[in-house]
């Protein structure tokens, strides 16, 4: 069979990516959004709109109850989704339709532990990998519990994604970077998401020191909201993360009343913009 | 074969476990500083100095050892069972909690830590962390869910007079689980110079082992005095359960103890078959959360669901790490009492004993109710009186009907 026919899935499809990122020599836009808000349909248009805005990879946020590391804007996300009646089960299928319509988007899912806990670690891999999920960053789940979930998702082939933090220091980053895959996820600030905004010349300092001890792409995230600040992070960083300003404009359109095609132009529209200023970076 | 451990005090293991319970599930931002905690609590107890300090504030500040009370009265109505009271109700303060405050405070002192951070339910843990605070003149900031402010606006007033600032949690189920989220968001984004005083045997690793220690003086205090009063153990002991501080305080001196039968008492609300309760231990199973793995109140995907309890105490959906795990062992008994057979057991010891418990033991009363008429006289029975009820009189007034 042609090679064309071959697609890459999980851990491979994340490298594709970022490797065709550095073909362009231009930073990736990673876009956050909670998978259901402000409703399941709504949600799905928003993702199969995301790659045609300039999203390069999809961070799916999995609605918990209490996202202990998220700001008001990612809380208030949680509660519309599951409001709405967005479960582990309507995640996971959202990603199999994307999936049908989009082969190359890696979708990385974002949470916490207990709904993945709740639905099993092994089933849970199994489906989501079945679904066209490629990776997953669980908050809550540090290197000291790596057995429980890390190591089950690397051996079922996909990225188990890590975050460092302004806290991680020389001493702890090789137990942060031991199991970690498809990229590292660098927290810009200590805090919770959405909120403050980081200095983009300690950032830089902190990325340049990262860069010395691994060789994965490293995102940069946390406090990104203009297209100005996707610009200056993406002159140095492999790709920007932005979502809590993502899912403000969600909730704002929602709450308006607007139409759902209303919703899903507002999202592309920002997304626009925010590709705009991760292209235009001067690396 | 199931195989008995021959220690059940020995937990937790290196990593912070009890069994498969507890654990550190916490964000990468905080996981050095919770090593950096369990390295100076570890220093810290292994310091005679340490000891020393906290020996002379529960002396001259907390006003321990609790008088060990025999209810006689309550004995004679009851019929059974002779019945005891550890009283740290009488603590300074009005419950247990400050045994663990002091602790902490002390430990955030040695570490330099200039400002303090906690969540509170009932107001107790907040209020004996505003005392401390206010003891070492450190600013102290206390997240306590709206609903909880509505339901115990003394203890409110108590925390605002102390110097600490109360922020109300308005999200979720505006409890103490949600208190408990707000605090670890504040702890995420000031991770410089704040500690923060967890007021229950739960949270990542130490706290559940480190709270615990804290609180044990309670059964080792009630193991001299009850041989001093009966020349013996005793035959069983009785405490009521929220995270489970105070029924691990006075638990763990006795959990090697074969012929002490132990009983944890959960908050069964409108009753468990209702839903609306607090029972994880009786009516949840394991998860995550608030960075240990525990029995938790929660649906089948994973979401936590809302405790209800009259006792804003016990309002919470999950429990310590440790009580899981005995509770597997089977070495401890967990059950249940509803907000109604608390209520009646909240006036029965005001009328026959003079004392008025918090709500809170009031579940464990209501047990000891059910309990010491089916146990023959000689038997001794211990009960953790946990805190006094002076903060619940508004709400209980409200329950009975009562017009203040």
């Amino acid at each position: 069979m042609a090679a064309t026919g071959d697609v890459l899935v999980g851990e491979r499809r994340i490298a594709a990516r970022f490797a065709a990122l550095k073909a362009e020599k231009r930073a990736g836009l990673i876009t956050f959004i909670t998978a259901g808000d402000p409703g399941h349909e709504v949600s799905l248009e928003i993702l199969k709109a995301l790659p045609g805005a300039g999203a390069d990879v999809i961070e799916l946020g999995m609605p918990f109850t209490d996202p202990m590391a998220d700001g008001p804007a990612i809380q208030r996300a949680n509660l519309r989704a599951l409001k709405a009646g967005a479960n582990m089960k309507k995640t996971l299928e959202m990603v199999r339709s994307f999936r049908a319509g989009d082969q190359a988007t890696p979708i990385v899912l974002m949470g916490y532990y207990n709904p993945v806990h709740a639905y099993g670690v092994p089933a849970f891999l199994k489906d989501a990998k079945a679904a066209g999920v490629d990776g997953l960053i669980a908050v809550d789940v540090p290197p000291e519990e790596d057995q429980e979930l890390a190591l089950p998702t690397r051996a079922a082939g996909l990225s188990f994604i890590r975050l460092a933090t302004p806290t991680t220091d020389k001493k702890r980053l090789p137990k942060v970077l031991e199991n970690t895959s498809g990229f590292l996820y660098y927290v810009s600030l200590a805090g919770i998401t959405g909120v403050g905004a980081p200095d983009p010349k300690t950032v830089r300092v902190s990325v340049d020191e990262l860069r010395r001890a691994t060789k994965l792409p490293i995102a940069v995230g946390f406090g990104i909201r203009s297209a100005d600040q996707a610009a200056t992070i993406s002159a140095f960083a492999d790709a920007a993360v932005v979502g809590s300003v993502l899912v403000d404009c969600i909730g704002e359109t929602a709450a308006g009343g607007k139409k759902p095609a209303e919703i899903v132009a507002s999202v592309t529209a920002l997304t626009r913009e925010l590709a705009g200023g991760v292209r235009r970076a001067s690396r | 074969m199931k195989q008995i451990p021959n220690t059940f005090k020995a937990g937790p293991d290196e990593s912070g476990h009890f069994g498969i319970y507890g654990g550190r599930f916490v964000a990468e931002t905080l996981m050095p500083l919770i090593l950096e905690l369990e390295q100076a609590y570890r220093d810290a107890k292994a310091d005679p100095k340490f000891q020393a300090e906290i020996d002379y504030y529960n002396t001259h500040y907390i006003g321990r050892p609790s008088p060990l009370y025999f209810a006689e009265r309550l004995t004679k109505h009851l019929g059974g069972a002779k019945i005891y009271f550890k009283r740290d109700e009488l603590n300074h303060t009005g419950a247990h909690k400050i045994n663990n405050c002091i602790g902490q405070i002390l430990l955030a002192n040695r570490m330099g830590r200039k400002r303090i951070i906690a969540e509170t339910g009932a107001g107790q843990h907040g209020v004996a962390t505003a005392t401390v605070a206010a003891l070492f003149g450190l600013p102290c900031t206390v997240y306590m869910g709206a609903t909880d402010i509505e339901r115990q606006q003394p203890n409110v007033f108590r925390m605002k007079l102390l110097g600490a600032e109360v922020k109300p949690v308005t999200s979720g189920s505006q409890t103490l689980k949600d208190a408990m989220n707000e605090a670890l968001r504040d702890w995420v984004t000031n991770v410089a110079d704040t500690f923060y005083i967890i007021g229950t045997v739960a949270g990542p690793h130490p706290y559940p082992a480190m709270v615990r220690d804290f609180q044990s003086i309670i059964g080792k205090e009630a193991r001299e005095q009850m041989q001093a009063a009966e020349g013996r153990a005793p035959d069983s002991l009785v405490a009521c359960i929220g995270g489970g501080s105070n029924a691990m305080g006075l638990f763990y001196e006795f959990l090697d103890d074969p012929n002490v039968k132990i009983y944890g008492v959960e908050a069964a609300g409108h009753g468990v078959e209702t839903g609306q309760h607090a029972a994880s231990l009786t009516a949840g199973v394991p998860g995550v959360l608030h960075g240990n793995r525990t029995y938790l109140l929660q649906d089948a995907d994973g979401q936590i669901t809302e405790a209800h309890s009259i006792s804003a105490g016990l309002d919470y959906p999950g429990v310590g790490p440790e009580h899981s795990w005995l509770k597997d062992a089977k070495r401890v008994t967990y059950t249940s009492i509803t907000d109604q057979e608390a209520l009646d057991a909240f006036q029965m010891c005001a009328r026959l004993e003079g004392i008025i418990p918090a709500l809170e033991p009031s579940h464990a009363l209501g047990f000891v109710k059910k309990l010491a008429p089916t146990l023959p006289k000689d038997h001794i029975l211990l009960m953790n009186l946990c805190g006094r009820g002076d903060k619940d009189i508004f709400n209980v007034a409200k329950a009975l009907g009562t017009k203040l």
